[in-house]
């Protein structure tokens, strides 16, 4: 056990910057110059925005006499309400962290081996500028593409574009949220969005389904979910495992993995037969219901037993108290929605069973966000394309609109086809642990002529990189401006509030100074990100000093549902709610959702279930010193009784073999009673395999190394990962 | 005179561990330890099963064998609050409270005392909340006066039902569980 005290830490993290700043010299001058916080005294407190996920918190940061002491959540702030997440309380551990990518590092041997040679920041942008100007001759500027998770990618999307590539993807649609979306927008003409548009606080009823909010973080959701239960809101929690939020529920539903369609179907087949759904709702603004209520009353609960294993009884009990409750029912879309590769048909079975009770644009259902949406930078127009993007050939997934698909790219840099990809530059996102099936990954990687990893630790992408270039955690950073639409519409600022600690730099430095040396100056006219900023700000009748000092500004309030006056709008084809798909159904798709049945463990195999821990984000945040102390490895979650067959106890350390020889790392066994026999359970994220970031060195077991197989959604290229069985392996 | 307590809804509480986090931040605990923790207790067979999430610390006892035993007389009750205490520079580090607490709420401090919970009295004296009450997500914890009868704890005592931990210690404890 490390007891080395955050105080001396503190004393000894200073004297690293000592050194580190006399040895980087220039190039820290250049840019941090106008911002030392290291010789101020007494207590400052600064507002700025969390990055330790996507919500982007307000926040509070404390800095006691230069060095930085803890951060809280902005008061003002309508995201957090003055509250972190647990994550966001140990921001600061992402400051301190011992294991930070310090300086620019050029591979010096075979890929993956991890060997490097530290450069400074001119020879690293040289390297860079070289390789990507050929590649631009060799190829064209779309032989470049851009993996970019999270707000700080902004300034590198844009340097992309200028430079003329339009291959830009994140893992969050594909391998995430992907088919909720399509599911939503297919239904209601509108995305679901991030934050959420659910309104918790004010449901009266709330169905999870695999939703294991309270353990998944999402601040305004935990907290308006925590509200719920106080106001005694009936939750109904679908889920192979007892989660956190099973034990707040009135009912709890443990189906067998893989069959939620099926209960799904039984449910609106109730409601339809029953004549519980919203008769003037679906008469106002639905469309195709009368062939939808003939389809789906087929779906009796005695059916949907033999799939699910939920007792007929319960089913239709459960879909009674919805339409209790409606329209203040909350079906809730979930987050990660890529299980089983028909993800969207059920992401739209969840949409219309929301439309049967009238929920969206409703008090206690979906509310209707809006953003305090300020302009954005009066850039010149980009470089025309040459070419489209070649993440969906031929639109062979017609649904996924909107957003790339981060392993067509993926695909392509194998393939050659449509056209070569032979750059890919990654932005604070572990490729290794988000795609399915590594193999693929590392495939792809032995193609490319250039690979620029931009992260704040040695993540096991950096570790595959050609260059690495560090970057300064969020708490030393300016990114953009945060005006996601919500409840109520606002805007909030990053800003640094301590200095980085070695020769790390802001991203918005970095996508400038070599967007300059790209030939690209002419799209980066302003002198730093505080002009950038200043001038978005002024368009809207702001100024950066007027943000950097309150943190949030807020606009008017506007009405949120449709009985407060939000004029209902609905973009689909029809313009209506479509309980009858008619794009579906041209494009040779169920225009009603249907049950298909997947395929089962075979004997002596589970299916492999993953989620989320609250005080970790993917598989970010597992060096951070706080959040690590709490929570270092993964446990596999084993029912109790299967424990004791395979003699397993609280504690064994075992190896998952999967369905195609796959051996993961030692886990830990959790042997309980909140999970089936048929599957086992870990938190995403564990079991890296950085060499250079020891504390997170094969601590644990990693999922995703165990996901070799995908099954891709038909309507939208979302990967499909809950489709991997695991045997364990007692020999360790 | 106040006497401080806690009330903890466990029906709220998802055990994220934020009031230990926060705890850390703001009383600079060193890495490996933690004055406060999270207990998850379940009973039942599956799918029939109570889970109780409980935010566990120091409970502030009326009855304290930790200030008992100390030989120093660093370990004590302060008089505003009746919050329990240790005084760093008199404590020798004996362990003979860490033995003493059934609730295995104190460590040594690798500085040579013992440490523990302190009802974060620096932040309630200044009119503040303890740093793991103001920072809960699900606002699951309440802190005030047990002897004034309206205060939110005193209320939500009498209107819950409630269960304190280790009831046959007879340490009288200060932190209250709602369920």
């Amino acid at each position: 056990m490390n007891s080395l005290s955050r105080r001396k830490f503190l004393k000894i993290s200073g004297a690293t910057v000592v050194t580190a700043a006399a040895l980087a010299g220039s190039a820290k001058t250049i840019v941090n110059a106008a911002e030392s916080f290291s010789k101020k005294k007494g207590l400052e407190i600064i507002p700025s925005y969390c990055d330790l996920c996507f919500w982007k918190c307000g926040l509070l940061a404390y800095v006691k006499d230069g060095e930085l002491w803890k951060v809280e959540g902005n008061p003002k702030d309508p995201l957090s309400n003055g509250r972190l997440c647990p994550r966001g309380t140990g921001g600061v551990g992402a400051h301190y962290d011992k294991e930070r990518l310090k300086s620019p590092l050029i591979r010096k041997s075979e890929r993956g081996e991890e060997k490097w040679v530290e450069v400074t920041w001119n020879e690293v942008f040289d390297y860079i500028t070289d390789k990507m100007n050929k590649l631009k001759t060799d190829y064209g500027p779309e032989s470049m593409a851009l993996f970019s998770h999270g707000i700080g990618g902004s300034f590198f999307k844009h340097m992309m574009r200028a430079y003329g590539s339009p291959n830009e993807t994140a893992p969050s649609f594909a391998q995430c949220r992907g088919p909720r979306e399509v599911g939503f927008e297919l239904t209601f003409g509108d995305v679901v969005g991030s934050p959420e548009r659910t309104d918790i606080e004010n449901a009266k009823c709330i169905v999870l389904i695999g939703s294991h909010l309270g353990e998944n973080m999402h601040n305004t959701q935990v907290q308006e979910f925590s509200r719920a239960v106080e106001n005694h809101a009936s939750i109904i929690v679908v889920d192979p495992r007892f989660s956190v939020a099973a034990s707040k529920a009135k009912y709890y539903l443990p189906i067998k993995p893989g069959t939620d369609m099926a209960l799904l179907l039984a449910w609106m087949s109730v409601i339809v037969n029953e004549n519980l759904f919203d008769a003037d709702y679906i008469a106002k603004y639905g469309i195709g219901f009368e062939q939808f209520a003939t389809e789906i009353s087929q779906y009796t609960p005695e059916w949907a037993y033999i799939e699910t294993g939920i007792d007929p009884e319960v089913i239709r009990e459960t879909a009674r108290e919805m339409a209790m409750y409606k329209p203040a029912t909350l079906v809730h879309p979930g987050r990660h929605a890529t299980w089983y590769g028909d993800d969207a048909q059920r992401s739209r079975a969840i949409a219309l069973l929301n439309a049967l009770l009238g929920s969206w644009g409703r008090k206690g259902g979906f509310y209707v966000p809006y953003s305090y949406s300020i302009p954005k930078y009066p850039y010149a127009p980009y470089p025309e394309l040459k070419k489209e993007p070649l993440d969906n050939p031929d639109a062979k997934y017609p649904f996924a609109t909107g957003e790339q698909i981060s392993t067509g790219i993926r695909e392509a840099t194998i393939s050659g086809n449509p056209y070569s990809i032979k750059g890919w530059f990654i932005y604070a996102t572990n490729l290794m642990q988000a795609l399915p099936n590594r193999e693929e990954t590392i495939k792809a990687i032995q193609n490319l002529d250039l690979m620029v990893v931009v992260d704040v630790i040695p993540s096991e992408i950096a570790g595959w990189a050609d260059v690495v270039l560090p970057e300064s955690v969020y708490l030393e950073r300016y990114d953009d401006l945060n005006a996601s639409p919500f409840r109520e519409g606002f805007v909030g600022i990053r800003q640094p509030v301590i200095d980085a600690p070695n020769d790390q730099k802001p991203n918005w430095w970095m996508a400038k100074k070599l967007g300059e040396k790209l030939g690209l100056g002419a799209y980066f006219p302003w002198k730093d990100v505080e002009e950038y900023l200043d001038t978005r700000l002024k368009l809207k009748g702001h100024s950066l000093d007027e943000l950097k000092k309150e943190g949030i500004i807020k606009g008017a309030l506007q009405p949120i549902y449709f009985e407060d006056g939000v004029e209902p709008e609905f973009l689909t084809p029809s313009g209506k709610i479509e309980f009858y798909s008619t794009q579906l159904a041209d494009a040779g798709f169920d225009p009603i959702p249907r049950f298909t049945k997947h395929p089962e463990p075979p004997a002596g195999y589970f299916r492999l279930l993953f989620g989320r821990a609250p005080v970790h984000t993917f598989s970010k945040t597992q060096s951070n010193p706080l959040l690590r102390d709490l929570f270092s490895e993964n446990e596999l979650w084993v029912n109790a009784d299967l424990a004791e067959r395979y003699g397993l106890k609280n504690g064994d350390r075992i190896k998952l073999k999967n369905q195609d020889g796959v051996v993961s790392d030692p886990i830990k066994v959790k042997a309980t009673e909140r999970i089936r026999q048929d599957c086992v359970y870990m938190v995403h994220g564990f079991g890296q395999k950085s060499r250079q970031l020891r504390s997170t060195y094969k601590k644990g077991a990693s999922d995703a190394e165990l996901v070799t197989q995908y099954k891709t959604d038909p309507l939208m290229g979302g990967t499909g990962m809950s489709v991997n069985f695991v045997t364990f392996e007692m020999e360790v | 005179m106040p006497r401080y307590g806690m009330v903890i809804d466990t029906r709220k509480c998802v055990g994220c561990q934020d009031c230990v986090i926060a705890c850390k931040t703001e009383n600079n605990i060193p890495e490996g330890y933690n004055r406060d923790w999270i207990v998850t207790e379940a009973k039942g067979k599956f799918p029939d099963i109570q889970l109780e999430i409980r935010t566990e610390r120091c409970n502030h006892c009326s009855e304290t064998p930790c200030v008992s035993c100390c030989p120093t007389g660093a370990s004590h009750i302060q008089d505003v609050g009746g919050v329990v205490l240790v005084e760093h520079n008199m404590c020798i580090g004996c362990k003979a409270c860490v033995e003493a607490c059934p609730y295995d709420a104190r460590f040594i401090h690798p500085d040579g005392y013992a440490d523990k919970c302190t009802f974060c009295i620096h932040r309630v004296e200044k009119g503040q909340k303890p740093a793991c009450v103001e920072v809960c997500p699900t606002y699951c914890m309440y802190f005030g006066d047990l002897d004034d009868p309206n205060s939110e704890v005193s209320k939500l005592l009498q209107s819950r039902k409630w269960h304190i931990n280790l009831p046959d210690a007879g340490t009288q404890p200060n932190i209250f569980y709602l369920v």
